[in-house]
């Protein structure tokens, strides 16, 4: 029943795996929402992952930083790795890795302190510094690394949350990159912005594959095809096709991939 | 009695006039239901509201004023009534009305209250009849009319509608003018002890000792009414509840939030809502019968004179009374934080204990206060608990090991046994009570803003 993935030739030759998946079954509780999933994510590569809602997007993204960890009901089977390190390792610890591997949100979800604490956040946790001038300057280059520096720069003590839905999405960037992880994981996270402050992003996840590692999860097959370099489509906790992005919008090898992709359903 | 009659036929005469209106309607309509302007249901219950409803204030009007009434009348009957004082007025009405009732008949009553007696009864049962029969007609009456009001084109789910709503504002009405009405005769009273005692030298008075001395050589009964003891007291064995409840729910309430496992929740929540509903006098005894001794032993071991009631007793088990009041009300103010802020958290490697400590509670802790004002508020007027554990001597102190009393606890026992309502002794019971009520009303208005505002944030 599981259906072949189908691995394009080109995909072996470029790039190094960041992270790896292997036949990863994820339940929540009874119920089955990944059906034995293998993915890699190459080292400064987009990858986008599309499909129709409910097929298990998000489940995947959140295997990839022990996010569902949070959920009492959810069992996740397989092998997981970062840098060949087996993430669900029990001797791993969780905050290391999601220092490592973080995360952006659908909906923007800055804390409701200033502007300012919302990016030193990260780094006090984890204890990168706790002296004034460094946390300043990790401050100031997280916000130019998310575009977001010369808009707020004057006003770094007002909440975070007074910002608009673009901005507060791009700080919420800016924190995450605050910690400076190697992987981003991004769920959706243009769904609830307007065309513009979508383009913003879309620019910024193109700057930002120079340093990370980026996996982001799109209803938006355009927003797909314009920011990765790779493309996995699920349907119903399987991942049906894994490919350059060009690849598999042009020429896709599974039909229910064609199917999804034309807008026949989903 | 007659009146208990009157209510049920009253009752009878609506519920049928339901079905008479119904079946009305339904032949007026002659069979063509599409025609009538509200369904039939509505034709009923218009003829049942306006043959029971004012039927039934007829009966309370009528209970009200009939006593008022009556005794006027027998009262300007009574030969030299024009000269006698209120309370002669009070005494004969009472002697008459015991009499009517047949007790206390002897050789020498007077032949003026055995008159009035009878005339008592009489007017009694003429009152009685009398009610029985404007009832009556009234309901028959709006009967007939409703009855003939009913027609096709009749708009009777509107006007049903007018009358529930009408009936609906009623009892707000009466529930308003309730308070109000409480609210006034508090004020009222504490004018007549403000009358009597400078409301300076209550409100800053150090000394209080409501005895007001007999005779000139009593000793410990000056009459000094300075509530700043009662109130240092309050604060005290406030304070010291909620030392006890504040820790210990708030922690309760982050671990029922965030920590607890479904399962442990689903028992541990119902739990603690039993312990909000323990009687507040078994709180009592289980203060002054096993706690306070407890203190008292701690007190001496310490080498601290601790007397047998103590602000401490009352006050602990007062915070372990407020223990769930302060963390249901957290743990709804801790939920009502967004799951978006802990994934949030979550996601930049925050561990569980970060996350509620930079996250959570800085979010929550406006609501947080906001609970924390209500039960303050409650510790203030709680009263039971500090009428059995904290004692009654007036003390200003800060020592926890010493009686001190507070607020309620002086209204309870200034008001025990008998009293006349003109001394400053028994008048201090409503000031006290007006300040009292005047403290809790802000704290509860703070609180319930400053709950409000925070919920706002987050729709
Ligand atoms: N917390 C959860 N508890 C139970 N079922 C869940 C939970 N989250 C997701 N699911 C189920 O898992 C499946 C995949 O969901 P999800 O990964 O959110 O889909 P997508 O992001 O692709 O829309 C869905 O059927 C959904 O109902
Ligand atoms: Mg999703």
């Amino acid at each position: 029943m599981s259906a072949q993935t189908v691995d394009a030739e080109p995909m072996a030759a470029v790039g190094q795996a960041k992270m790896t998946a292997r036949d990863v079954d994820v339940y929540y509780g009874e119920k089955r929402a990944l059906h034995s999933v293998d993915c890699d994510v190459i080292e400064n590569e987009v990858l986008s992952l599309i499909g129709p809602s409910g097929c298990g997007k998000s489940t995947f993204l959140r295997c990839l930083n022990r996010m569902n960890d949070t959920i009492d009901i959810c069992r996740v089977e397989g092998n997981i790795t970062l840098d060949s390190q087996d993430i669900y390792d029990k001797e791993l610890d969780v905050v290391q890795l999601r220092a490592r591997v973080g995360m952006v949100f659908q909906k923007p979800n800055p804390f409701p302190k200033s502007i300012y604490d919302n990016i030193a956040y990260g780094p006090r946790i984890h204890g990168v510094s706790s002296h004034k001038d460094d946390l300043d300057g990790i401050v100031q280059r997280s916000l130019e690394g998310a575009g977001l520096w010369q808009e707020v720069k004057d006003r770094l003590a007002e909440p975070g949350t007074g910002l608009s839905g673009g901005q507060q999405q791009r700080l919420c960037i800016a924190r995450a990159i605050a910690v400076s992880p190697e992987v981003i994981l991004m769920d959706e996270p243009c769904s609830a912005l307007d065309p513009i402050a979508t383009a913003h992003i879309e620019e910024l996840i193109d700057e930002l594959r120079q340093n990370f590692t980026i996996v982001i999860v799109t209803h938006n097959m355009q927003q797909a095809a314009r920011v990765s370099q790779k493309t996995a489509f699920f349907h119903l906790g399987e991942l049906v096709e894994h490919n350059l992005t060009g690849e598999l919008f042009t020429n896709p090898k599974d039909e229910r991939t064609q199917g999804y992709i034309t807008g026949r359903y989903g | 009695m007659s009146a208990g009659i009157l209510f049920a036929l009253i009752l009878l005469v609506a519920f049928s006039g339901y079905f008479i209106g119904r079946g009305r309607s339904l032949s007026v309509a002659g069979g063509a239901m599409a025609d009538l302007h509200s369904l039939p249901s509505y034709y009923g219950l218009y003829i049942a509201l306006w043959v029971g409803v004012p039927g039934i204030f007829l009966i309370l009007v009528w209970l009200f004023l009939e006593p008022i009434i009556i005794e006027a009348m027998v009262l300007s009957s009574i030969p030299g009534y024009e000269t006698m004082t209120e309370p002669d007025r009070q005494l004969a009405l009472a002697t008459v009305r015991n009499l009517a009732g047949g007790i206390g008949i002897r050789e020498d009553t007077s032949a003026d209250l055995l008159a009035a007696a009878s005339r008592y009864t009489g007017l009694n049962s003429t009152s009685a009849w009398m009610m029985f029969a404007v009832g009556m007609a009234l309901a028959a009456g709006t009967l007939a009319v409703t009855y003939r009001h009913i027609a096709t084109e009749m708009r009777a789910r509107n006007r049903v509608e007018a009358i529930i709503r009408f009936l609906l504002v009623l009892c707000s009405v009466i529930a308003i003018l309730t308070t109000v009405g409480i609210v006034l005769s508090l004020l009222f009273e504490s004018l007549r002890f403000f009358a009597r005692v400078p409301p300076q030298e209550f409100l800053f008075g150090f000394q209080w000792s409501p005895q007001i001395a007999l005779r000139a050589d009593q000793a410990g009964a000056s009459g000094a009414f300075g509530m700043i003891p009662l109130f240092a007291g309050t604060l005290l064995i406030g304070a010291i509840a909620m030392l006890v409840a504040v820790p210990i729910g708030l922690t309760a309430a982050i671990y029922l939030a965030d920590y607890a496992p479904a399962r442990v929740r689903a028992i541990v929540k119902p739990v603690m809502e039993i312990l909000a509903g323990i009687p507040t006098v078994v709180y009592g005894f289980f203060a002054i019968l096993t706690v306070a001794p407890v203190v008292r032993d701690f007190g001496v071991m310490l080498g601290i004179d601790a007397s047998a009631n103590s602000a401490l007793a009352a006050g602990v088990v007062m915070g372990v009374m407020i223990v769930p009041f302060v963390s249901s009300l957290s743990d709804d103010v801790i939920n009502a934080v967004p799951q978006a802020m802990r994934d949030g958290s979550y996601g930049l490697g925050a561990t569980k204990s970060e996350t509620i400590r930079l996250v959570i509670l800085p979010a929550a802790i406006p609501g947080i206060v906001g609970a924390v004002l209500l039960a303050v508020s409650r510790a203030i007027g709680e009263t039971m608990i500090v009428v059995m554990a904290a004692g009654l001597a007036a003390n200003l102190t800060v020592n926890p090991f010493d009686a001190v009393t507070t607020v309620t606890v002086q209204i309870a026992t200034l008001l025990v046994g008998d009293q006349e309502f003109d001394s400053p002794k028994t008048l201090s019971v409503f000031a006290l009570g007006l300040v009292l009520f005047a403290v809790t009303l802000c704290l509860n208005v703070i609180a319930l803003r400053v709950v409000r505002k925070y919920r706002e944030k987050y729709e």
